[in-house]
């Protein structure tokens, strides 16, 4: 058999039946639910009369609309409320496990699939949600999909599907300090572009990526999007194995062994094709701040604000003028000049344990500036727990952040959690988008240390310039 | 699903690059349970002030346009989230063919889920549709899905590229879930194989 890559393997491992012309129906592993992108598709079956055809590959669990503040009173916003308990209600109708609200487990989507062990190395797993590539972590096929396509994999666990290109990113040595996975994602969208991904699927590889933990790969992955990639992937090593091990729904003693041997297969044959290569020193790579409107509007914090005339192409110099006037920033300005209001930690980007550990070890002992309001909201509820057991709350609410409910929160503001038009936020999440935390709201992405150091001294910063305490 | 075969009508130019999911339909818009009424909020922020009127500059705002059935844009369009309320918007508002140098691949595969063509063209033929589509009602454009045309005002026409299963399920409006039961003997003789080698999964 010819040489295939990680990609190629798992592509080939789900084809159920395959056309002229390479439209494939792809088995679907694992389908993640939540209340956003699932109604239309349970109303779907329903009119059809058509059931679910796997409810024991499917799990749901609400966190888009999911309130972050006192839970106790239930969710004050009416749509919010009926989108939840149409969930519910879809999922008691259907037999599909559901976490709720009220559930330790509850949490975002791609922090709970992880940690609940329903992620696997080697699977296929879907979601309606474009984050679904954080999954590849794992070396598992991971990939967001629309609600037509929900309905689809509800019915059939199949998806109709066409085989991607391959792209191979390597990132070779190793990440200096105050780097991390983020800005290492933010720096390979800088290169490529939000489009530059476009057809392919990436797999990250190389010393940097092997070096980083679950958690850093899952941030890597999950960026892949932003590149226009819908799905990046990171072959399955020892620690992919030993954060497997033992959870809830990953294989027991005896079929353990046996899925470990098998997942001990999953990488690219040497020498197999890729389409596209990309590589990158992680040296080179310096803490990394969002200065426009779409990810790859990226520079390192000791850069000042671009000046859109120096770009050649018309397309982006419209793009950036247009983002520096939403933006509200001027030529010239040194990055670490520009005030912010709010600080956002948490998403599906940055808001697991170690994202959260990051932060609190810049938090120590500091406060945040009296102008800013800095919330953390921890990814899922199990985060939450684990966070309070080693202290971390107290570290934030001491320093004068809120310490919040699990769920998407600011990263998409569907819930209370908004910038009003005007107001700067140094971001842990993944999208600057015009709009996207709030109508008229401005968003600067960085890592979690990055985010912390913006919230202690009130504009943008450089967390190399901060202490960090264990 | 709606068929679609032929379109003629006006195209409106956004001649913008990245236009993400969020800029197409807001996230306050994404709290329905429904797939239909969207189309009077589609490009929400860019169409509407902060009181809700109409921004008379916005493209699909001006009286030339508030009926066109296509849209001519710039790269990349439909970057950003899988929310199908995306081309939900679109459809509802009574676009059926979106042009495009290139698409974000959700959105592009969310289109056929929908009745909607996505078509992708080179930058130069989209610059000749933008210079068409800036003629507004002077400018009928014409789609023929079949023979993969695109015949602009002054009689040129250009010929696009569609992959053909993608094409066959436009023109006949076909229900995919229905088409893949149809197969279903192959999933469930995959699924025992699935379950000997990987029990596991």
């Amino acid at each position: 058999m010819s040489l295939r890559t990680l990609y190629d393997k798992i592509w080939d491992a789900h084809i159920v039946s395959e056309q002229e012309g390479g439209t494939t129906i792809l088995y679907i592993d694992r389908h993640l639910v939540h209340e956003v992108t699932s109604p239309q598709a349970f109303e779907g079956l329903r009119l059809a009369g058509r059931k679910v055809r796997h409810p024991e590959r499917t799990l749901a669990v609400p966190d888009h609309n999911v309130p972050t503040t006192d839970r106790s009173a239930g969710i004050s916003d009416p749509e919010s409320k009926l989108q939840i308990d149409t969930l519910l209600d879809n999922c008691a109708t259907f037999g599909v496990e559901i976490y709720p609200m009220e559930d330790i487990r509850q949490g975002i989507v791609h922090v709970t699939g992880p940690e609940q062990g329903f992620t696997l190395p080697g699977a296929t797993i879907v979601c309606g949600d474009s984050h679904t590539s954080t999954h590849g972590a794992f070396g598992s096929l991971a990939f967001g999909i629309g609600t037509s396509e929900v309905e689809h994999v509800l019915a059939t666990q199949t998806l109709i599907s066409q085989r991607s290109k391959n792209m191979r990113v390597r990132v070779d040595g190793e990440l200096p300090h105050g780097v991390t996975a983020k800005d290492m994602a933010l720096a390979i969208i800088g290169k490529i572009g939000t489009a530059g991904g476009t057809g392919y699927v990436i797999e990250y590889a190389g010393e940097a990526v092997e070096a980083l933990t679950m958690e850093g790969r899952m941030t890597l992955c999950n960026m892949t999007i932003e590149a226009g990639a819908r799905a990046g992937l990171v072959a399955p090593d020892q620690k992919t194995f030993d954060y497997l091990m033992g959870r809830p729904k990953a294989p027991k003693a005896g079929a353990w062994e046996m899925a470990v041997s098998e997942w001990s297969k999953l990488s690219s044959d040497d020498g197999a094709h890729f389409d596209h290569e990309i590589v990158l020193k992680a040296q080179d790579i310096a803490p990394l701040i969002t200065w426009g409107t779409s990810p790859e509007q990226v520079l390192p914090i000791t850069s000042a604000v671009p000046d859109p005339s120096a770009i050649d192409d018309a397309g982006k110099k419209e793009a950036a003028e247009r983002a520096l006037a939403y933006m509200g920033l001027t030529p010239g300005t040194p990055l670490t000049e520009v005030p912010v209001d709010k600080v956002f930690i948490g998403s599906c980007t940055n808001g697991r344990i170690e994202d959260l550990r990051a932060a609190a070890a810049v938090t120590k002992d500091q406060k945040v500036a009296a102008h800013v309001n800095a919330i953390v909201v921890p990814g899922s509820g199990l985060v939450k727990e684990q966070a309070e057991a080693e202290g971390l709350d107290k570290i934030f609410l001491e320093a004068g952040f809120e310490w919040r409910e699990p769920g998407c929160s600011m990263c998409l503001a569907m819930n209370a959690d908004k910038l009003a038009p005007g107001e700067r936020c140094a971001s842990t999440s993944n999208r600057n988008f015009e709009g996207r935390q709030g109508k008229g709201g401005r968003t600067h992405l960085m890592s979690p240390a990055m985010a912390v150091a913006a919230a202690i001294s009130g504009h943008l910063a450089d967390v190399r310039d901060y202490q960090v305490r264990d | 699903m709606e068929k679609f075969d032929k379109l003629t009508g006006v195209a409106a130019p956004l001649n913008m690059i990245n236009v993400d999911t969020d800029m197409i339909i807001p996230k306050q818009f994404l709290k329905t349970i429904k797939r239909s009424g969207l189309g009077k909020h589609l490009f929400d922020e860019m169409r509407y002030d902060d009181d809700g009127k109409e921004q008379p500059d916005f493209v699909l705002n001006k009286p030339q346009y508030r009926d066109a059935k296509i849209l001519v844009c710039g790269d990349n369009f439909g970057c950003g989230s899988s929310r199908e309320h995306a081309p939900w918007a679109i459809a509802d508002f009574g676009i059926r063919c979106v042009i495009a140098p290139s698409f974000a691949d959700i959105f592009y595969n969310n289109c056929f889920k929908n009745g909607i063509l996505p078509i992708a063209l080179p930058q130069d033929q989209i610059d000749l549709l933008m210079d068409d589509a800036e003629r507004g009602a002077n400018a009928i454009i014409e789609i023929d899905l079949e023979n993969q045309t695109i015949k602009g005002p002054d009689g040129g026409t250009l010929s696009f590229e569609i992959d053909a299963a993608r094409k066959q399920a436009l023109l006949e409006g076909l229900d995919e879930i229905g088409v893949t039961l149809e197969a279903e003997k192959n999933i469930t003789e995959f699924e025992k194989n699935r379950a000997s080698a990987q029990p596991w999964l």
